[in-house]
Formats: C-alpha cells, structure tokens, sequence
C-alpha cells in the first residue's frame, strides 16, 4: 500500500488463547431484560391468532389492507381505518432450507422457513414462518400453502399458535 | 443561513404506558409535531433523526423500528446514539449545509418496557476497570455529589431546594409525570440512598416521546411558520474514563456551552439569557450545570436556589417546565423536552407555566451515568 | 478526505475497542500528517454495542477516537453504518461548524461469547420474527433465492463475486480472508448453511477499527495538502420496518439513496460517469444486488457483466478492488476502511497492489444495513 504506512497494527488472537486463560480477559453478563408492551394493534393481532385467525387493519386514503395490522399507515402517515379479517391461505414469495438453528449451531434436519404473502390482505403483504408437510425438493417460490394451527387449547396468542404453512390442497 | 424550530409535539410523560407500544407512542408525538408545523412527513421533510441507544430499547439495531411511525419508510433517516439534543446539533449541521430544508428530530423513552433498567445502566460502565466492582450503577452519581458539594462548599440544604423547586413546577405542567408539592423538608429526610444523595434527589423514570421539526429560515418562510430560532448549539465529551474525568465541574457542560454562546454571539450568559432548562436527573446536576454554563458562579449556585432565585417568579427561573425531577427521567428524550419546553416558552404557549418576556433560553443536557458528555443549546425568539 | 488509516482484520484482536480506535486514528492522522489538536470534532461510527459488550459504546470508545473534550457524535445505522458515519463527518464540515473532521469506526464482534450470531437474535420484531428464532443467515438465504429465482441467476455467477472479492483481497494488507487460489468449484462446495446461502459465500466476524479524516477546502489550501479525493455526493435511505410486505428483488432504498448523491455529485449517467465502486458485499449475492441497486447495472444483469469480468480490478468497471467484506473481513462499521479507505486510497494512488491499472477519477461506495432496509451511498472524486 501507501509508502507512509508500514505498519498494520492488531495482535491476532486464537480462540485457544482465551479458553487456555493466555490472554488477561474479564468477564460479564450484562442484566438486560425487557418486556414490551405490545400495543394496540400486536395485541389485536395475538388475540386473534389465539382465535385461529388473521387480522388486519385497513387505510383508505391508499386503499390498502395491511398485515402485520398497525394502527397508523406508514405511507400516508395518517391513522389506519378499520379492522378486517384475512385467509389463512397465501404464496409463497420467497424461502430458505436451513441447516443452521439460532445459534448458528449445524441440525441435521433442515427447517424450510420463508415469507408467504396472504390472501385478502394487499398484495406482498406476509409474514415469515415455517413451512411443512413438503420436501426441500418440493418446496417453490409460487407455491399455494395454508396455515395448520394448533387446536385451539394449545393457543396462546403468539404466532407459534400457527405450526407451518402446508400446501394448499384443492378440495 | 438559520436554523429554527417551527414544531414540536410531546406526549405526556407517564411512569408507564401499557397501552401503547413503542411506535405508536412515537407516532403520537410525530402526528402532534407535524399538526403543530403544518406540514406532510411524506412530503416536506428531507430529513428524519431518531436519538436511541439499543440497550435503553432491548434491540439489536432499533434503527430499524423507527421509520414507519415517523413517516420515514424510504425516506433519509439515522439514528445518532446520543441525547436529543445532540440530535438537533446534528439537524442543525444538516440544515446548514444546504442539502436539507426541514428536518425532523425525535427522541423517547420507554423505561417502563426495560425490566432491569439498573441492569441496562451499569452495562455502560467499563468493563475492565469498573464492571468488577459490582457497585450500583448509581454509585457514580453519589460520588460525584460528594465532590462537587465539597469542592463548592454547597449544602444539602441546597440540594433539597432544587428538589422541592422542581417537583411544584411539575404540578403546572399538564405532560409531568411526577409533579407533586413536595417540600425541602421532606426531600432532607427521605432515605438515603448514594450518599449524600437521597431518594428524592433522583428523578424516576418516565415513558414519553418528543418530536421537533426544523427548518433553514427559507423553508420556515415559506411554509409561513413563526421559528424559535436555535442560535447557538454546542457538544462534548470530557474523558469517559472515571478515572481521569473531572469530578467537580461538568466540563463536558462548560465547553459545550462554550460553544453554543460562541455560535449565539452570548458574550455575558448570566444577563444575556432569561431563564434555563437544565439537566436535574440527579437534583445536584441542576446546579453544577448551572455553575458549569456561567449562569452562576462557581459555589453559588446552591445559595442562589435556597434564596429562591431560579423559581418560577425568580430572577432567572429554571426548569420551570418541573425538570426530569418533576417530569420524570425521559433518558434519550431529555435534552429534547428541555429545548421544547424553551421553545414554547419563547413562542408564549407555556400555558399556566408561561414565563413574561422571555426572549432567550438555554436548554442543556448530560447523557447521563456513566458519560460525561452533555449538550446546550440557546434559543431565541423571532424574527 | 485527507487521510486513512486501518487495524487489521481478524477474527479475534487482543486489543480492546478503545485500542484498536487509537491505532486506526493515530495512522489516519500520521497519514495527513496531522495530530490531534488539529481536529475540531470526532464522529464515532460502530454497529450494535451488544458485540463489545458495553452499552452507550460511543462514550466508551471516544477517548480511543481522539474525542477528549471534543464534540463527539455518533451514529448507527445498523450495517449501513460502515458508510453512512463519513456521511455524517462530511456534514459536520459542510455546515461550516468544523475545518478538520475525524472518523472513527470499530468493531469487536469477538468479545460476544460464545459466538456475535447470538446479537443477530435481538434484531427482530419480538412478536412477529423472534418466537420463530430465526438465524441471520435465513434473512439473506430468502433475498437470495428471491433475487436468483426473479431474474433466474445461477450459483456460478453469484460464486464468482467471492472468488474475485477474496482474490483482490490478496493485495490488502489488513485482510482476513485473502486467498489467491479459490474457485468457483471451491464456493460452490462448501457447505450449506441456508439454502441458497453456502459457507463461501458470507463473510464472518470481524474484529477492526478504520478511521478517516475530513477537512473543508479552506483547510486543505492552507496547508498545501496534496493527497486528498472530494467527497462530492451523499445520500441515504430506510425501507419501511416490515420486511416481510417488501419484494427483496431489488433495494430500492439503495436505489433512492444513490440517486440523491448522484444529483448532488451532478452525475446524470452512473454507467459512464462511475470509475469504479465499493459496495457492501457481506455476502456475495448483496454485490450484485447492490451493484443494481446503484444503477450500475440493469435488474437481473449484474451477474452477467461479473461473469464478462467487467467488475476484475482490470475490467472496465472494477467493483471491490478492496477485495471487500468477502476478502478483507467483516467488523461491520469498521469495513469503511475497504469502503471509504479505499476510495481515497484509490483516488490518491496509494491502493499499492491493489491499484486500479488504468486511471480513475470517481468512484461510488455504499453501505447496506438494518432488516435489508438501510443504503447509505457516497460518490468521491479525484
């Protein structure tokens, strides 16, 4: 590089070095816990996934149904309209097949996660969760699925009360 | 080319808002601000800036729930992890440069969503030098009061002046959380907490949201609005290091102060502003940062406030608005409530709390424990 | 701009953050020949505090940055931080408040135990996202394969991008990642985390601090400053919070922040007018990606001109001469050093190995951040 800079500064450590106790280190666990209050719409909106159902919230200035609901319209920036129920079914936009769980640690049995933009909502409008009852080889951005809930006792109001999208079978 | 303030919306502050997540908290404050400027965030803002710290709001990046409430969804927007008012200088810095006409600068807090916020303050300490001490966090304040009421021979009783002060003006301020006709007596006896500072000397925290528009004097006159002029803005940070800061003065205060008046032409603060927001998160604060901003001599300020001098009909009132003592410890939003409050004084919209001919104000910030680095800002009224 | 300086990269640094901010600031300035007294304020540019484990990071590390008794700022915006700070630093000075601007950006991902990728938990909605305890990597798997599956891009071409990225980095003294030997073969063989999303294809956690410095017109005549690039177009953006109602094809928040610098940099024809580019490339689909989200390229062609050897340093439109986040590493905000560093250093001639052969006169870098929603994008000319 530049004739000016000689010296590129950093002493590269290995993880070895700080498990063997080489390296002086401190250690902590930072206290930091919270709770969130939902709000108005995410309250709603759990209350509603306990029901077995999706709902959203409505802007009639842009003539928009919006999902995830919010209780104000981030394109006309004026306070949502109304509350309306959408399908439990949609497409799939877009997905993953994934070896890796949160902690970035390898699982043998891929999860097959993704986006699924829903019906009676506008277009594009989705949320992400698990797809299921499909092979990594089946699975496709386009593809029709449909909410499997949990029976209603197992509900809690949280979008785990959903287990996966499934492929939409044509009755 | 100036900078002013043509709208500010505030939600009240409260100790907790349950009802309300964080967005909608921010778009309440945002709707009131843009009611209050006239305009359309879609349309007339060219820039949006949101001061938050990640471990205040328990996310990662907040960064990325701010936009829609604010009506910055494809929009430019930042966020500086700093005091609201270190978000308006850097407004400021934008508007003059040209490139941006109207800007928006917000700020919140939502303490009541932060189950271990002691937890969440100490996690700002040094983690070599201080962490493994395992001192409460407010350990720093205590210490602090012990060497500034030394160093300027400032009595306890001095202390709880500020405290009563602050708690009454809070009961004229319809947004204070904590307003309450506490008196000086009551604030000596409470119990003691980081020596010498006791509990009433600690404000308490508080949910709120303040948002403020601004504009260069172009773009004010042509959306026909009447600005408080920000004059002068100033910034710094002493060392963060506990150990080789200074414990007495709040130079971090003093320097940016320097700064502001420099900016605002104020060659003489003490005759040439009329009254001050400070930062009381701690009612010690109150009157080291006033020493600190040459608004009183250095180990006066504590017999200036005794004698009644900074009341709301004193010679020169501060935090007439009730403070953080009073309102409540709004963390990032602090420095941002205190130029509103200034600013709606300077407009004559201070309501039951209006201050007569006030024509040039100070609001100042300290970024709270651990830092050492505040903010000031001078105000004043049009045209 | 008038100076750079940068730490190496590597996965784990003995020196601390405020460290590693001292030794990226003392050689930016020792570079402009400079010292501390000379500058006038100090902006600090770091990605989540959760990495170095402290809160309210920006205070902790300003007296590493030059920051004592200074008006110091910082600013976070997520990933697109490695950027958007000198857009921040250039403001300080183009407001007249400041002749002599220095910023610093750090990163020290190797504090989080046991592994940073546990930080990327806190990055979701709590509601919608987190119950669901999504990896990061899912996020990029999903814009990847909506990306490839849109335009119809083959791996190959994707693979390349990281082949050429850690090939380029063999010229970059500071970088973790270098190899003058991968293949495509090699890419495309390793494992899979996240399909689409193989291992070759991210760049991993970086420990690192870079710092530039940023004076008025005023400044760099009166002292005769010689090596200095313009910066002559800012621009930045954010995509609304809900990721998952946007069609990931194509940032159109990089598209919008790109055009503001364009029109500020009075470029009308990016194509003709850009030299060469430094896009964030965290991984190596996003330089495509972001390649059109500059408008340097068509949707769905900037694999083709990778595949043509348009983007080699030799081609006609070198893009991560650097040799990027892929080749060099990743500590977030301190990649402004590939991002920023190296369009000053490109512009100035000082790239050493890595010098563009033929001449360049502008050049456009560009950040990306937050849930795929943040650009930040600056033009520098010579």
């Amino acid at each position: 590089m530049t004739a000016r800079i000689s010296r590129w500064p950093g002493i590269e450590l290995r993880a070895a070095d700080l498990i063997e106790g080489k390296v002086t280190q401190t250690r902590f666990r930072p206290d930091a816990k919270y709770a969130w209050s939902a709000g108005e719409a995410m309250s709603r909106f759990l209350e509603e996934l306990q029901n077995g159902r999706f709902i959203a919230r409505t802007c009639h200035k842009c003539e928009r149904i919006l999902f995830p609901p919010r209780m104000f319209c981030e394109e006309c920036f004026r306070p949502t309209d109304e509350w309306t129920f959408i399908q439990d079914t949609g497409t799939i936009e877009t997905f993953s097949v994934s070896y890796l769980d949160t902690d970035a640690k390898r699982i043998v049995e891929p999860i097959l996660v993704g986006v699924v933009s829903l019906d009676g909502a506008s277009p594009k409008m989705g949320m992400m969760h698990y797809f299921g009852e499909m092979t990594k080889e089946e699975i496709r951005i386009g593809m029709r699925v449909k909410a499997e809930w949990k029976p209603p006792g197992d509900r809690r109001g949280s979008v785990l009360d959903i287990r996966y999208f499934r492929p939409l079978r044509e009755d | 080319m100036r900078v002013g303030i043509i709208g500010i919306g505030m939600t009240a502050f409260r100790p907790s808002t349950p009802e309300y997540n964080w967005k909608e908290l921010m778009f309440e404050a945002a709707s009131r601000a843009y009611a209050d400027a006239a305009i359309n965030p879609r349309e007339d803002v060219d820039s949006f800036i949101t001061c938050a710290e990640d471990y205040y709001e328990g996310f990662g990046i907040f960064d990325e729930f701010v936009p829609d409430q604010l009506g910055a969804a494809l929009r430019p927007t930042c966020t500086v992890s700093g005091d609201g008012l270190q978000g308006l200088a850097n407004a400021c810095m934008q508007i003059q440069t040209g490139l941006v006409d109207v800007a928006v600068v917000e700020a919140h807090s939502k303490a009541s969503d932060v189950v271990t916020l002691d937890g969440v303050i100490e996690h700002a300490l040094d983690p070599i030098w201080n962490k493994p001490l395992g001192a409460h966090p407010f350990v720093v304040a205590g210490l602090e009061a012990d060497a500034y009421l030394r160093a300027t021979r400032t009595t306890p009783k001095a202390l709880a002046a500020v405290v009563a002060k602050n708690r009454r003006n809070g009961l004229r301020n319809p947004l204070a959380a904590y307003g309450a006709a506490v008196d000086a007596d009551q604030a000596m006896r409470s119990e003691e907490r980081f020596a010498p500072l006791r509990a009433l000397d600690i404000s308490n925290p508080a949910d709120g949201c303040v948002v403020l528009v601004l504009a260069s004097d172009r773009a004010a006159k042509k959306l026909h609005s009447n600005p408080v002029w920000i004059r002068g803005i100033g910034w710094a940070s002493d060392s963060p290091s506990l150990e080789t800061r200074d414990w007495t003065g709040a130079t971090y205060a003093r320097i940016a102060a320097d700064m502001a008046y420099r900016l605002a032409k104020v060659r003489r603060p003490a005759t040439d502003i009329d009254f001050a927001e400070v930062d009381d998160r701690f009612s010690y604060k109150e009157l080291q940062h006033l020493e600190a901003l040459g608004l009183a001599k250095k180990g006066e300020a504590g017999t200036r406030v005794v004698r009644g001098d900074y009341g709301a009909d004193g010679r020169f009132p501060v935090n007439v608005s009730g403070g953080s003592l009073g309102c409540g410890n709004v963390f990032e939003a602090t420095g941002l409530h205190r130029a509103a409050e200034v600013a709606l004084q300077l407009r004559g919209d201070a309501g039951v709390r209006q201050l007569d001919g006030v024509r040039a104000g100070v609001a100042q910030s300290w970024r709270f424990i651990p830092s050492a680095t505040g903010a000031v800002a001078v105000l004043g009224a049009g045209p | 701009m008038i100076g750079a300086g940068m730490t190496l990269f590597r996965r784990r640094l003995q020196e601390t953050g405020k460290e590693m901010c001292f030794e990226a600031t003392k050689m930016a300035l020792d570079s402009a020949g400079l010292t501390r007294a000379d500058v006038d304020m100090v902006v600090c540019g770091t990605a989540p505090d959760a990495f170095d484990g402290v809160a309210m990071k920006g205070e902790y590390l300003l007296d590493g940055s030059g920051g004592y008794r200074k008006p110091c700022t910082r600013v976070f915006t997520g990933g697109g931080t490695g950027v958007f700070s000198t857009i921040a630093g250039w403001w300080h000075v183009a407001s007249g408040l400041a002749d002599v601007v220095l910023v610093v950006n750090e990163e020290k991902m190797s504090s989080c135990q046991p592994h940073p990728q546990s930080v990327f938990a806190n990055i979701w909605d709590p509601i919608l996202d987190r119950p669901l305890k999504p990896n990061l990597v899912w996020i990029f798997a999903m814009e990847m394969n909506r990306y490839m599956t849109v335009y119809g891009v083959k791996k190959e071409d994707i693979a390349r991008v990281a082949v050429k990225n850690k090939r380029n980095a063999v010229g970059h003294p500071c970088a973790q990642l270098a190899d003058p030997n991968i293949t495509v073969d090699d890419v495309l063989n390793s494992e899979v985390m996240a399909w689409p999303v193989q291992r070759l294809d991210i760049s991993p956690p970086s420990d690192g601090a870079s710092a530039v410095i940023l004076a008025s017109e005023d400044f760099i005549r009166k002292r005769r400053i010689k090596d200095r690039a313009w910066i002559s177009g800012v621009g930045w953006c954010i995509d609304s919070t809900m990721w998952t109602d946007r069609d990931l094809v194509f940032p159109e928040y990089v598209a919008r922040a790109a055009k503001h610098a364009y029109k500020m940099a009075k470029i009308d024809a990016p194509r003709r007018q850009i030299d060469f580019a430094e896009p964030y490339d965290p991984f190596d689909y996003k330089e495509l990606h972001h390649l059109e989200g500059l408008l340097l390229a068509d949707k769905g062609e900037a694999p083709v001109l990778t595949r043509e050897g348009v983007t080699e340093r030799d081609g006609k439109l070198p893009v991560c001469p650097s040799g990027g986040l892929l080749g060099v590493g990743n500590p977030i905000a301190a990649t402004m050093g590939m991002k920023i560093g190296e369009l000053f250093w490109q512009l100035t001639g000082q790239a050493g190995k890595r010098q563009i052969p033929h001449e360049v006169h502008t050049g456009v870098s560009q950040a990306w951040g937050d849930l795929m929603q943040y650009g930040s994008v600056v033009v520098m000319k010579g």
